[in-house]
């Protein structure tokens, strides 16, 4: 019976492993790939050419928007919506707005960021076909895996399998769609 | 070690024993009987508070000491003393993240917890504080029939946005920190409530590269605007006092007085958490004597700036030439709450001073009894502060002298217990030391080596 496969995965014990098969990887012409570890491990982002994430634009289009909204919020009230005269003192009263604005950017720049971060990073996905493989259990304990999806135009069932085996990894494991 | 799934030795990595460790805190199925104990003593403790709180509903806040001049007792008190908990948290996942102190990374998660779970306490004072609490949303800018809207030059309502922000906030900041460790605790349970409980929380983490890269950077977000954040919270719970004319609240001195203080105590409280928390959980080699050391460093800085604060109260209220000022601090040291000041004096500005030696900063027992004795003196702070300016003000006649009763006190102790059983079931049920972190930290050491 063959199913469909999803990749190939080569499993190493050490994060120095996991980044030079990475780098052997992305060198041989596959862009498919995913390398799946414990922890983040330094240069892998170089290593699989990975492109700057948006992220810090969201968080800054996020800060922006609360800002924005935090001081139009008062303004409209104070000044056009609900004016209250305290002693002939002006209603546009800037500094006094400062700190809800200031609050409304920090709040809505960190929801950005982390709404941004699940939505880009695809989560929550409690289904991925990585999870098929066995081992992949011990991933979070101490396992450095790397997936070369079989979409890659590059992919060969038998040749990837083999320039897998050439990384020196543990195993290389069948994933299943 | 009494860890339930001892690693097996071909597989013991330094990854896998330190994954195996943390997480068997959460997985181990008995419970140690200390655990039990203290959290049952805590629990007693939060009981007395929802007691209180009920009874507090069904009366009213007459039930309390306060009354005209005093209207701002314990709970106010209490609410300036738990936020400037919370603050130490986010200064050490935070700023410390900023700066690259790479030491904070065992001491960090629960720090959050801690900040998350002060915060609640302080939410929960000032509308216990309202006399109506059921209209606390009358703070908030919502449609309603009469077109109203709150004052946003008012204090109170920064103060709705800046600690609801801070809560919010520090709980994301902790939940994004969380998933990883939460994916690992997922991968090791062995029960199935636990896997669907723990893979629900995980998120489906997967630990991929481009997931990490944008994890990171999020994080690296979140630290930067918790830092100010932190700041803002503190100086504007300052603000409530200084927008007020009573002496000695009206200064310009409040806000960064306020933040220190708030450090200053906060710190004391992750001390008065991690010694015992690694004494019973044998965490020596995670939680070292080196941050235990710094984290004392830390509060004798922060002694000392208070310290600092203090004398430039006195000196200012000198300067100011203002005999409203003057007697108040003449009346905070020698008037009918002088013991109090005294007390305040002593623990946070001459008991710390031990700190200087390093025989004190490298002795568990030493530390955690300096903590605790930080902790008691800044509240006697916020005490002070609240209490010794509205007893006297301008007038003589209107002189009054705030007494608590027993709802004030179980309310208070109530409150610490709440925040212990808190802090006990997050000890019990999720990591308690950041997984991923420690690994990545095991692993740039091994690089280095």
């Amino acid at each position: 019976m063959i199913m469909p496969l999803y990749g190939l995965m080569a499993e190493f014990t050490n994060p120095a492993d996991l980044l030079q098969a990475a780098q052997k990887t992305s060198a041989a012409g596959y862009r498919k790939v995913d390398a799946f570890s414990p922890f983040a491990i330094d240069g892998m982002e170089d290593a699989l050419s990975l492109h700057s994430s948006k992220i810090s634009y969201i968080v800054l289009g996020g800060a922006l928007v609360g800002m924005l909204s935090g001081f139009g919020m008062q303004y409209f009230s104070a000044v056009i919506n609900y004016p209250v005269n305290v002693g002939g003192r002006p209603l546009d009263s800037l500094p006094a707005f400062v700190p809800i604005s200031f609050e409304m950017a920090v709040l809505f720049g960190a929801f950005a960021g982390v709404v941004g971060m699940l939505i880009l990073n695809g989560l929550p996905m409690p289904y991925h076909p990585v999870f098929n493989v066995p081992e992949f259990k011990e991933m979070t304990r101490d396992r450095f895996f790397l997936c070369i999806e079989a979409r890659d135009p590059k992919f060969d069932a038998d040749m990837t399998r083999q320039f897998l085996n050439s990384l020196r990894p543990e195993r290389v494991a069948d994933v299943e769609a | 070690m009494a860890a339930d799934q001892p690693a097996s030795p071909q597989t013991s990595t330094p990854y896998a024993r330190i994954d195996d460790r943390i997480s068997s805190f959460v997985l181990r199925r008995s419970t140690p009987r200390g655990w039990l104990i203290g959290f049952g003593i805590a629990f007693m403790l939060s009981l007395g508070l929802f007691g209180a709180i009920a009874y507090l509903f069904y009366t009213g806040v007459g039930i309390w000491g306060i009354n005209i001049p005093v209207g701002w007792g314990f709970a106010i008190t209490n609410f300036v003393w738990w936020v400037g908990i919370g603050h130490a948290g986010t200064l050490i996942s935070a700023i410390l993240l900023l700066f690259r102190q790479h030491w904070r990374t065992s001491i960090n998660r629960f720090a959050e917890a801690m900040t998350l779970f002060a915060v609640a306490m302080a939410g929960l004072f000032p509308i216990l504080h309202l006399g109506r609490p059921q209209y606390f949303y009358w703070l908030m800018p919502y449609p309603n029939t009469e077109s109203m809207w709150p004052q946003f030059r008012s204090p109170l309502v920064w103060d709705l946005f800046a600690v609801l922000t801070y809560a919010l906030v520090s709980l994301i900041f902790w939940f994004v920190g969380l998933v990883p460790d939460l994916a690992a605790v997922r991968d090791r349970a062995k029960s199935r409530f636990a896997q669907i409980v723990f893979g629900f929380l995980a998120l489906g983490w997967r630990g991929s590269a481009r997931h990490w890269q944008r994890y990171h950077q999020v994080y690296f977000w979140l630290a930067a605007l918790a830092t100010p954040l932190v700041i803002s919270v503190h100086s504007i719970v300052a603000l409530d006092f200084a927008y007020g004319i009573i002496p000695g609240w009206h200064g310009t001195l409040m806000p960064p007085y306020f933040v220190i203080g708030a450090l200053l105590s906060g710190l004391a409280m992750v001390l008065t958490i991690a010694i015992p928390l690694r004494k019973f959980y044998h965490l020596e080699d995670l939680i070292t004597d080196r941050h235990l050391d710094n984290i004392a460093k830390f509060i004798l800085a922060m002694s000392l700036l208070i310290t600092l604060s203090y004398a430039t109260e006195i000196f200012m209220a000198w300067y100011s030439g203002n005999q409203f000022e003057e007697f108040l601090v003449q009346n905070r040291a020698l008037g009918p709450y002088a013991p109090l000041y005294w007390l305040m004096i002593s623990c946070n500005a001459i008991m710390p001073l031990a700190l200087i030696f390093k025989r004190v900063r490298q002795r568990p027992l030493f530390l955690f009894i300096i903590a605790l004795l930080v902790n008691v003196g800044m509240w006697t702070e916020r005490f002070v502060i609240v209490v010794v300016s509205l007893s006297a003000d301008f007038l003589p006649s209107s002189w009054g002298i705030f007494v608590p009763t027993v709802w004030d006190i179980v309310m208070l102790f109530g409150s610490v217990g709440l925040f212990a059983a808190l802090i006990f079931l997050f000890i019990r049920f999720l990591p308690v030391i950041s997984i991923s972190e420690v690994q990545e930290e095991a692993a740039q050491s091994a690089e280095g080596a």
